[in-house]
């Protein structure tokens, strides 16, 4: 590895930008995917080693690769520091998730109800520019506010966010659907949204629709 | 990784210490260690890492001695049989391919 290879892919990961490492294992040749350009079918591996988390070696041209995820931690922006937020926040952390919850309502995203979470008082959409969700990123907006939600909602899908997410009935997201083309936003990009948020597990309770949200974020992260 | 190799080698490198980094690429059967994991070793004999429970890494560290040398990156192949395996600490009778290439 030159020196400059190891210097850039530090930058990356101190920037908490995915990267991958491809190395040429007949004579070491390597290349940091996405910031180099690579041949197509190195790039569809790479990208997919990056989504998967996981090394993987594959074999082009008839030859050998390696090719190295180095991702950030999987990150969680919630917005809505709502009833729902309190038990999903702790049970995301557990999956590993670094959550940041977004609600510029200061009554209600306080440190008291958020213990040890981190908390963004700014705009939805301030927030969510600042924060820039990446493939590794899951968004997801409970306030039912379409001034809330909305701004969040539209930075989101243009993000690569792995995961977008809205609470609330078939009926409220046909209307926020109905906003967000306004805004600019194609029909296949709108339904990049889950809507109604989570799993059919007949939720009810705060810590069900929070394990319904995780469990749904879960198996879009696993590719099921 | 929970452990930052990159950046001890880095650290060592910017010391001017030679470095040299081993990195498992592919495992067979419960090897200990995973694909990705890293090993770093300077010419003075310092190390930080593992590519194993311990049992190859300093077969791995010989290697990456005439690799700091020549620059010449090595994939060196540990298949060990199972009775062997136990022999040398791999209980678990993995296999496992270990990349090693020069910092620089």
């Amino acid at each position: 590895m030159t020196p400059e290879h190891l210097a850039r892919l530090r930058k990356a990961q101190a920037a908490l930008t995915p990267i991958a490492l491809l190395t040429k294992l007949s004579d070491g040749t390597q290349f940091l995917f996405p910031e180099d350009v690579v041949p197509g079918a190195l790039a569809e591996a790479a990208e997919k080693v990056l989504f998967d988390d996981k090394a993987a070696n594959v074999t082009l041209d008839g030859e050998a690769w390696f090719l190295q995820p180095h991702n950030p931690p999987l990150r969680m922006i919630v917005v809505g520091a709502v009833h729902v937020a309190q038990t999903l926040a702790p049970m995301a952390a557990e999956l590993g998730f670094a959550v940041t919850l977004v609600d510029p309502r200061r009554a209600f995203a306080s440190e008291e109800r958020f213990n040890g979470v981190t908390l963004s008082h700014e705009w939805p959409d301030e927030a969510m520019e600042a924060l820039a969700p990446d493939t590794r990123t899951a968004v997801i907006t409970l306030t039912h506010d379409p001034k809330l939600d909305d701004p969040a909602l539209d930075v989101a899908l243009k993000s690569k966010a792995f995961y977008i997410g809205a609470l609330g009935s078939r009926r409220t997201h046909a209307k926020r659907a109905e906003r967000l083309k306004e805004l600019g936003h194609e029909d296949a990009t709108i339904a990049r949204i889950a809507a109604p948020i989570g799993l059919d597990i007949g939720a009810i309770t705060a810590p069900e629709i929070a394990l319904s949200i995780l469990g749904q974020v879960v198996a879009r992260r696993r590719g099921k | 990784m929970s452990e930052d190799i990159l950046g001890t080698a880095a650290a060592w490198a910017a010391e001017g210490e030679q470095v040299a980094l081993a990195t498992v690429v592919e495992t067979w059967g419960s090897s200990p260690r995973p694909a990705g994991s890293m090993l770093a070793v300077t010419a003075s004999g310092r190390m930080a890492g593992s590519v194993s429970g311990g049992c190859i890494e300093g077969a791995v560290a010989d290697v990456a001695k005439q690799t700091m040398q020549d620059g010449k990156p090595q994939l060196l192949d540990f298949g060990i049989s199972d009775e062997r395996a136990w022999e040398v600490g791999l209980a678990c009778g993995g296999k496992l391919k270990v990349f090693v290439e020069k910092l620089g």
